[in-house]
């Protein structure tokens, strides 16, 4: 009952406190890599394609392709706005963008997808969603996805959309 | 409010007028404002409130525009849960661990003085932060990105001010830990201690884990708003949702630290008017143990419908679940208590049993939320609302009044009026449910939570729990003349007001309890 013991106490109660913040923060990577490990997140990895996968020319699903710019003077579209494809059959598809201002800048494009679920069923093995685009001033480039759609897909869905949103990355 | 009266004859250099108050580190000066500036911050809270209930009395926009109202609940959340709540426990643990446990004062004393003291400063920012351009912050009391990271420089005041509350908050708590542990009288040990310290020491370990993660999150919400960091900007490689578990992390140990004191207080107050020992004391101890240590794997509860697989949408749904449990446990046990006791019915005894009913139907309304195909159902609709009402107003806040009369006269060594006490419970408890019960069936029916304008077919209960809201918020003003009159004076209250009464403070303090007590530690046998 010193006054020396409660001096340790607080001492290791703001540790620990200090600790909880950076624990704090520590979620941050935590949560990255749990969505990761459990596949919630894979948005930026290829995905593996089974050899197995056989093409099911019996379907052919209406592939609509879409493109969004956010905060980037760039111009974003794919050179065909949609196709029609087997399930199971690998496909290329082509996307330009062109930097309309006289400055580098690097975007980086997130993916989204519809119907609900459809990420289940697009493997792509080559995206430029993977990585993040350099464009240097009034430059242009054409950039490939390619993909299958796993014939395992329920068979009610005969038009899927996928659509890419570019988003500036700062640089540091 | 306390008064001085030295009963060990020695003098003291004692500041007077606002000085005294400023630099006071006696625990009971402390706790006495603590509890002041809870009680105006109930009120500030409460305005917010029936600013919200007058704009709902009838469907269309009448008084507040919709940014503005938006504004009310997000502060009326706010200042409810940083300013009402927490502070008014912690102002409970000032004045009372230390004479609960016989120590002369809080181990320390300048740190306590400065945790009081950033309060005012943090709720100063909160109300001013109406008035600066764009308003004050409207993005809910649980500033979610991306609305937190817009808005304008209210916002700002709304977070900085967030993370002053959480360090006074860390700092009482450090404070509560180290007095419980170390200076708790001769024989007193910690299987001895009243049930209202071992919640408080529960409490407490509570905060220093879960308040520097919020610290963490808001300092995040910060950087991204000001210096172009992208923890939640989706924009910059971020991820809104990850702040929403970063959050809750915290969010959902919160509610228990708002409610855990509160079994504390009911726990001492059923036993000193059953005049039985409490049922089942080390079940009760392990209960709120376990209830500190479920609530830190339960957060995800909070956000089924963001997305999540269905894995962990049954864990936390059977997690969550779980709590349930020690809950019940606790129930059982004050039922236990009061089963056979020569109970009788003063105003504390009446909010406490007031709690137990209502805190029940609190906690089933939120087990019902915890299933998930229930909960994709009534999600951010006014069942959600009833539910956490449930469990903090008729809850933490009734819990409040019942500590309160219970040691009213302790403190002032004065008796509250009962009649009027007594009127203050059953307005409470009658307006209380008019305003909240019809809240469930507005969920139900589908009506969303943070919106100033419904669709007509909810006008009936809007108006009936708007006349309630108002007659609950006048009825505190009672409260506020109760007090007043007892501080002024009154019946002079005996030093062992309570037959039942059994902790140190009834059996070894006079009334008032003098400005220092326990100088010679008392031995417990």
């Amino acid at each position: 009952m010193t006054k020396t013991s409660n001096i340790d106490i607080l001492k290791k109660l703001l540790i620990f406190s200090v600790v909880m913040f950076g624990f704090g923060y520590a979620l941050v990577p935590i949560y990255k890599k749990f969505c990761e490990v459990t596949g919630i997140y894979e948005l930026e990895r290829p995905d593996t394609v089974s050899k197995k996968i056989k093409v099911d020319i019996t379907r052919e699903i209406n592939l609509q392709l879409d493109a969004n710019i956010r905060g980037l003077p760039w111009k974003f579209k794919p050179l065909q706005s949609h196709i029609r494809l087997h399930p199971g059959k690998l496909t290329e598809v082509m996307y330009e963008i062109s930097n309309e201002s006289e400055e580098p800048q690097i975007g980086q494009a997130i993916p989204s997808y519809s119907p609900k679920n459809l990420e289940r069923y697009l493997k792509k093995v080559e995206c430029f969603c993977f990585s993040q685009q350099e464009l240097g001033g009034k430059e242009t480039k054409q950039l490939p996805v390619r993909f299958l759609i796993d014939p395992e897909m329920p068979d009610d869905i005969h038009t899927a959309t996928i659509s890419y949103t570019f988003f500036k990355v700062k640089a540091n | 409010m306390a008064v001085i009266q030295d009963v060990h004859g020695h003098t003291h250099d004692h500041p007077t007028g606002i000085m005294r108050w400023l630099t006071t580190t006696n625990h009971k000066d402390i706790g006495t404002l603590y509890l002041c500036f809870s009680l105006a911050m109930l009120f500030v809270g409460g305005f917010l409130a029936m600013g919200i209930r007058a704009e709902l009395f009838m469907p269309g926009i009448q008084i507040l525009e919709p940014e503005v109202f938006n504004s009310f609940t997000t502060l009326h959340g706010l200042i409810m849960v940083f300013g009402a709540v927490m502070p008014a426990w912690v102002g409970f643990a000032n004045w009372q661990i230390p004479l609960m446990i016989g120590a002369p004062d809080m181990a320390f004393a300048r740190l306590n003085n400065w945790s009081f003291w950033l309060l005012p400063i943090a709720a100063l920012l909160l109300i001013t932060s109406f008035f600066v351009p764009g308003g004050a912050a409207a993005g809910g009391w649980t500033f979610y990105p991306p609305l937190s990271t817009q808005g304008g420089m209210g916002t700002d005041m709304m977070l900085f001010a967030v993370h002053v509350f959480g360090m006074s908050s860390i700092m009482g708590s450090i404070n509560i830990i180290t007095t419980i542990l170390n200076m708790r009288a001769p024989g007193m040990t910690l299987m001895k201690m009243p049930m209202f310290v071992w919640s408080w020491l529960i409490t407490a370990y509570l905060l220093v884990l879960v308040m520097p993660v919020l610290a963490g999150a808001v300092t995040m919400v910060l950087t991204d708003r000001n210096f172009g960091t992208s923890f939640f900007n989706a924009a910059g490689g971020g991820d809104p949702v990850m702040f929403q578990h970063i959050f809750w992390f915290f969010g959902h140990p919160e509610v228990y630290i708002m409610i855990l004191p509160a079994f504390g207080v009911v726990s001492e107050v059923i036993t000193t008017f059953s005049r039985k020992p409490l049922f089942g004391y080390t079940s009760m101890v392990y209960a709120i143990a376990a209830i500190a240590l479920l609530s830190c794997f339960v957060w995800a509860h909070h956000m089924f419908t963001v997305g999540m697989p269905v894995t962990g949408q049954l864990f936390f749904m059977y997690a969550t679940m779980l709590i349930a449990v020690p809950t019940g446990v606790k129930v059982f046990n004050w039922t236990a208590t009061m089963w056979r006791g020569s109970l009788t019915f003063e105003t504390p005894m009446l909010f406490s049993i007031g709690f137990i009913v209502l805190f029940v139907i609190g906690g089933f309304s939120g087990v019902v939320c915890a299933i998930v195909p229930i909960d994709v159902q009534v999600q951010d609709t006014y069942y959600v609302i009833a539910h956490f009402h449930y469990v903090l107003v008729s809850g933490a806040l009734f819990a409040l009044f019942s500590g309160a009369y219970y040691w009213l006269p302790k403190w002032t060594g004065h008796m509250y009026n009962e009649t009027l006490g007594k009127w203050h419970f059953w307005l409470s408890m009658i307006f209380f449910n008019v305003a909240f019960f019809v809240q469930h069936f507005l969920g139900l029916a589908g009506m969303p939570r943070r919106i100033p304008d419904y669709a007509l077919q909810f006008a009936d209960f809007n108006m009936i729990s708007s006349i309630g809201a108002f007659g609950f918020g006048l009825t505190q003003l009672l409260f506020v003349y109760i007090v007043i009159k007892c501080v002024r004076g009154g019946e002079k209250a005996a030093d062992k007001t309570w037959e039942g009464a059994h902790t140190l403070e009834w059996t070894h303090l006079p009334s008032p309890a003098p400005y220092h007590s326990f100088e010679t530690p008392p031995v417990v046998k």
